[in-house]
C-alpha cells in the first residue's frame, strides 16, 4: 500500500508459526470467559477475576504475537508508546471504576 | 414521522422506508429539499456540459496526493459549515421569536427544533472542525517535514471517503426520515430504542461510526508519517511547531476514537439486537454511556484545539519576524496536554452523583490543564513582544483568538469548580463557554492557518481587506451572540429551550440574533473572498510566484505554490528548526542542487472512492433495516478489498529529466530574488542557529 521514499521500518514481521500461536492463544483466551459465564460453573467472584485475567492476557498476546513487541526491542518509540498506552488505559479504566464505585455508593445502587 | 408498525416488521425490499418519511409537506424542509435537488442537478449538468468528469476522476477523486485530499477535506468542511451555520441561524431566530406568548411561539415545532440543535452540534464538531483541521494538516504537515506524501497514501484517500459518507448520511437524514433529536452526544437512555424508536438515532450512529473510523485511520497515517518520513537531519526537536501539535493531536485521536467506536457499537447492539448495555433495566447502566462518551469527548476537544495552537504559533512567529518564543516550553506544554487531557472527562458530569472526592479530583485536574494552555498564550504574546509585528489578515485572526480564547478559558476555570458547576450545569452558560473556546480557540486558529497557507495550497493569496473584514465581523458577532447567553445562563435559562417562558430574556435573544447575523456576514465575506481571490488569480497582487509570499521560516515555503506533485525537487539536510530562514541567511535557498534523483511516487487508485463510498449504502441499509442492501454492500466491499490486495502496480518513478524541467521552471521564477524581503533583512540577519543558545535540543 505504502510506497514512501523512506521505505518500511526495520521491525521484524513475524513468522507463520508466531501468527498461528497467537491466533490459537487468543481464541482460547476468548473461549474461557464465555464458557465460565454461559455455564455458570464458578462463583461470581471467581468468574469476574477470570475474565479480568483473561482480558489482560489477551492484550499481552496481541502485543507480542501480532504487534511483535518484545523485551529485546531497542526501539525507543515502541517503549514510549507502550508506556503511554498503559498509562492511558490505567487512567480510563481505574478512573471509571473509581467513579462508578462512588456513584453506586451515593446512589445506593445494589444496596 | 415513522409508522410504528414498520419498526417491528420491516419490509423485505424497502425496510422501514415508505413515502411518508419524505417531508414533502414540511414548510421549512421541503423548499430546502427542492433547492438542494435542483442545485445538485444543476452542478451535475454543468460538469457534464464542460466534460469535466474524466478530469475530476483522474485528477481529484482517485488522487492519493495529500495536497489534493487536503483541499477536498477543506471544501467539504466549508460546505458543511454553511449547513451547520444555517442550523445556528434557525435556532437563534426561533428563540428570538418564541420568548413568551406576547411574541409568539416561533416557527419550529419541538421535534424539529430538537433535531436542529442535535444536527448543529454533530455537524460543527465532526463535519466542519475535524475535516477543516485534517484538511490543513494533510496539505501542510508532509510539506513541513519534507516528505513526498503521507505514509499510507491509499489509506488517506479511504479516510476522506469514509468521512464524506458520514457527512452524506447526515444530509440524507434531512430529506429522508429524520435526524436524532437527542442532543449531539445522544445520551442514553433517551437515545435507546425505547425512547427514540425512529431512525434519527440510527442516522447519528452510522454517520459517526463510519466517519469516526476514517478519523482513526487518519491518525494512524499521520503518526506514522511524522515518525518515519521526516527529512534527513530533522530530529523531533527540530520539527516545526505545527507538525508537533499535529503529532500530539493524532496520538490523542488514535487512543480516543476506538473508545467512540466501541461505545457506539454497544449502543448499536442495544438498539438493533435488544442488548442492555445502556438501558435502565436488565442490568444496563445508562451512566456508563455518559462516562464512555466523555472519555472520548474531552480528549477530542484537545484533538481539535492542539493543531489550532500549532497554526497560531506558525503565523505569530512568521509575522512577528522572530523565532517562536520558548519553542521547548511550548512543545512540553503540548505533551503535557496530550497526557492530562485524559484525566478531566468527569467535569462534564459533576452532577451525576459521584460525590465530593471524585468531583474534587477532576475539578483540580481541570484547573491544572489550564496551566499548559496558559503557557502557550504567553509563548505567543512574548513572540510578538519586541517583534516587528505585521498586521496581516492571518495575524488579525491570531489576535482575535488570543482575546476570545482567554475569555473562554476563564469561564472554563469557573465551570471547573464543582460547586459552581452544580449551579451552571445544563444552563446556557455551558454552551456559551464551549462556543467561546471552540470558536475562539479552534476555529479562529484554523482560519488563521487557512489564510496563511491558502497561497501554498492554491498559488493564490486571499484578499487582505476582505480577510480583515471577516475577522472583525466574526469577532464582534461572537460577543454579540454569546455574551447575552452567558447572562441568561447565569439567570437560570437552560439549554435547548424550544419555548422561553420569561419575557425578561427577550432583549438578550434579540441581541444574540444580531450577533448571529454579524457572524453570517463574516462567513459570507470569507466565501466571497475565496471566490474573488481565485477569480483574480492571475493578477500580480493575488498570484504567488515565488512559493514564499510571507517571507516565512519553515520548509513548506521552500517549494512552489501550489507545490509540484512530488513536493520537493531535492530535500535539504535539516540543521535548524527554522530551516528555510537559515538557508536564506546562508544563501543556500532556491539553488539548483548538483544533481536530481529520480522520485518514487504512489499511483492514483480507484479503491479509495469505491471502497469508501460503498459504506454509504451499507450505512443507509442499516438505518432503514434494508438487509439485502447491507449484505450486498458488505460483499462488494470485501470483493473490492480482495481485488485491491492482488494489485501490484501501485507506484512509479518520476525520472530525472522531468524533475529537472519542472524544477528549472520554479527556480527561474525565484531568480534574482533577494533572499528575504528588504524590510525584514535587518531582523533576520541577527538570527543565530537554533541549537546555539538552547541546550535542550537533541543533537542529531
Amino acid at each position: 500500500m505504502s510506497s514512501s521514499e523512506t521505505g518500511p521500518g526495520g521491525q521484524a514481521h513475524g513468522s507463520v508459526k508466531e501468527y498461528v500461536t497467537g491466533l490459537i492463544l487468543s481464541i482460547v483466551l476468548t473461549v474461557i470467559p464465555f464458557y465460565l459465564v454461559m455455564s455458570g460453573t464458578g462463583s461470581d467472584t471467581f468468574t469476574v477475576i477470570a475474565i479480568v485475567v483473561a482480558a489482560i492476557a489477551q492484550v499481552l498476546v496481541q502485543m507480542v504475537f501480532f504487534l511483535h513487541m518484545n523485551g529485546s526491542s531497542e526501539q525507543t518509540w515502541l517503549t514510549v508508546s507502550a508506556v503511554y498506552t498503559v498509562f492511558i488505559l490505567l487512567f480510563v479504566i481505574v478512573g471509571s471504576l473509581w467513579i462508578f464505585e462512588h456513584l453506586n455508593h451515593n446512589m445506593l445502587m445494589g444496596h | 414521522m415513522v409508522q410504528t408498525d414498520l419498526i417491528k416488521d420491516p419490509h423485505v425490499l424497502t425496510g422501514k422506508l415508505h413515502w411518508g418519511v419524505i417531508p414533502f409537506h414540511d414548510p421549512v424542509v421541503a423548499p430546502v429539499m427542492f433547492a438542494a435537488i435542483f442545485g445538485g442537478l444543476l452542478l451535475v449538468a454543468f460538469i457534464t456540459y464542460k466534460k469535466l468528469w474524466g478530469y475530476l476522476w483522474d485528477e481529484w477523486f482517485t488522487s492519493v496526493d495529500h495536497k489534493k485530499i487536503g483541499i477536498m477535506y477543506c471544501i467539504v468542511a466549508l460546505v458543511m459549515l454553511v449547513r451547520g451555520f444555517s442550523d445556528a441561524i434557525m435556532m437563534r431566530t426561533h428563540q428570538a421569536l418564541s420568548t413568551s406568548d406576547t411574541f409568539g411561539e416561533g416557527f419550529l415545532p419541538p421535534e424539529h427544533y430538537d433535531q436542529i440543535f442535535t444536527a448543529h452540534g454533530v455537524i460543527m464538531i465532526f463535519f466542519v472542525a475535524t475535516p477543516l483541521m485534517i484538511g490543513i494538516m494533510n496539505v501542510i504537515m508532509p510539506l513541513q517535514i519534507g516528505a513526498r506524501d503521507v505514509a499510507f497514501p491509499f489509506l488517506n484517500s479511504l479516510s476522506f471517503y469514509l468521512f464524506l459518507v458520514g457527512a452524506l448520511l447526515i444530509n440524507i437524514s434531512l430529506f429522508v426520515g429524520e435526524f436524532a433529536a437527542v442532543g449531539w452526544l445522544a445520551y442514553t437512555p433517551l437515545s435507546g430504542i425505547e425512547y427514540s424508536p425512529g431512525v434519527g438515532v440510527d442516522y447519528w450512529i452510522w454517520a459517526l461510526q463510519i466517519s469516526g473510523i476514517g478519523t482513526t485511520l487518519t491518525a494512524v497515517n499521520f503518526v506514522a508519517t511524522i515518525l518515519k518520513m521526516r527529512a534527513p537531519g530533522m530530529s523531533m526537536m527540530k520539527m516545526p511547531v505545527f507538525t508537533w501539535t499535529t503529532f500530539c493531536a493524532n496520538i490523542i485521536a488514535l487512543v480516543i476514537f476506538p473508545i467512540l467506536t466501541v461505545a457506539i457499537a454497544q449502543l448499536t447492539l442495544d438498539r438493533y439486537l435488544d442488548f442492555n448495555f445502556f438501558t435502565n433495566d436488565d442490568g444496563g447502566n445508562q451512566m456508563m454511556w455518559v462516562n464512555l462518551i466523555w472519555a472520548w469527548g474531552h480528549p477530542e476537544v484537545y484533538f481539535l484545539v492542539l493543531p489550532a495552537f500549532g497554526m497560531i504559533s506558525e503565523v505569530t512567529a512568521t509575522f512577528s519576524r522572530k523565532r517562536l518564543f520558548g519553542y521547548v516550553s511550548l512543545i512540553w506544554a503540548t505533551i503535557a496536554i496530550t497526557i492530562l487531557s485524559f484525566l478531566v472527562w468527569l467535569h462534564h458530569f459533576f452532577t451525576m452523583g459521584s460525590g465530593a472526592s471524585v468531583n474534587a479530583f477532576f475539578g483540580i485536574m481541570t484547573m491544572i490543564i489550564g496551566i499548559p494552555t496558559g503557557v502557550k498564550l504567553y509563548n505567543w504574546i512574548f513572540t510578538m513582544y519586541k517583534g516587528r509585528v505585521e498586521l496581516t489578515a492571518s495575524m488579525w485572526w491570531v489576535i482575535a483568538m488570543l482575546i476570545t480564547f482567554t475569555v473562554g478559558g476563564m469561564t472554563g476555570v469557573m465551570l471547573s469548580i464543582p460547586a459552581n458547576d452544580f449551579m451552571l450545569h445544563n444552563s446556557m452558560f455551558v454552551p456559551a463557554h464551549f462556543h467561546n473556546v471552540i470558536i475562539g480557540g479552534a476555529v479562529y486558529g484554523y482560519f488563521a492557518g487557512f489564510t496563511y497557507w491558502f497561497p501554498k495550497a492554491t498559488g493564490v493569496k486571499l484578499n487582505e481587506t476582505l480577510g480583515k473584514w471577516s475577522v472583525a465581523l466574526w469577532f464582534f458577532g461572537y460577543f454579540f451572540a454569546w455574551v447575552p447567553l452567558y447572562i441568561t445562563g447565569f439567570d437560570g435559562m437552560t439549554r435547548r429551550l424550544q419555548y422561553i417562558d420569561n419575557p425578561e430574556w427577550q432583549a438578550y435573544m434579540y441581541i444574540a440574533l444580531i450577533g448571529v447575523a454579524l457572524i453570517a456576514a463574516g462567513i459570507g465575506t470569507q466565501v466571497f473572498n475565496i471566490a474573488w481571490s481565485l477569480y483574480n488569480r492571475n493578477k500580480p497582487e493575488y498570484k504567488d510566484e515565488t512559493g514564499d509570499p510571507w517571507d516565512a521560516h519553515t520548509l513548506e515555503w521552500y517549494t512552489s505554490s501550489p507545490p509540484q506533485f512530488y513536493n520537493f525537487g531535492d530535500v535539504p539536510y535539516i540543521t535548524d528548526r527554522d530551516q528555510l530562514l537559515v538557508m536564506k541567511q546562508q544563501g543556500t535557498a532556491y539553488k539548483r542542487p548538483e544533481k536530481y534523483d529520480r522520485i518514487h511516487m504512489p499511483k492514483n487508485t480507484w479503491a479509495g472512492p469505491v471502497l469508501g463510498l460503498l459504506t454509504l449504502p451499507m450505512g443507509f441499509g442499516f438505518v432503514w433495516h434494508i438487509w439485502w442492501m447491507v449484505i450486498a454492500s458488505v460483499a462488494a466491499i470485501f470483493a473490492c478489498w480482495v481485488k485491491l490486495n492482488f494489485e501490484r502496480d501501485k507506484d512509479y518513478y518520476v525520472e530525472v529529466p522531468e524533475v529537472e524541467a519542472i524544477e528549472g521552471g520554479f527556480l527561474k521564477s525565484n531568480e534574482g530574488r533577494s533572499y528575504y524581503f528588504e524590510k525584514n533583512a535587518k531582523y533576520y540577519k541577527k538570527w543565530k542557529p537554533s541549537d546555539q543558545n538552547d541546550s535542550t535540543v537533541v543533537a542529531k
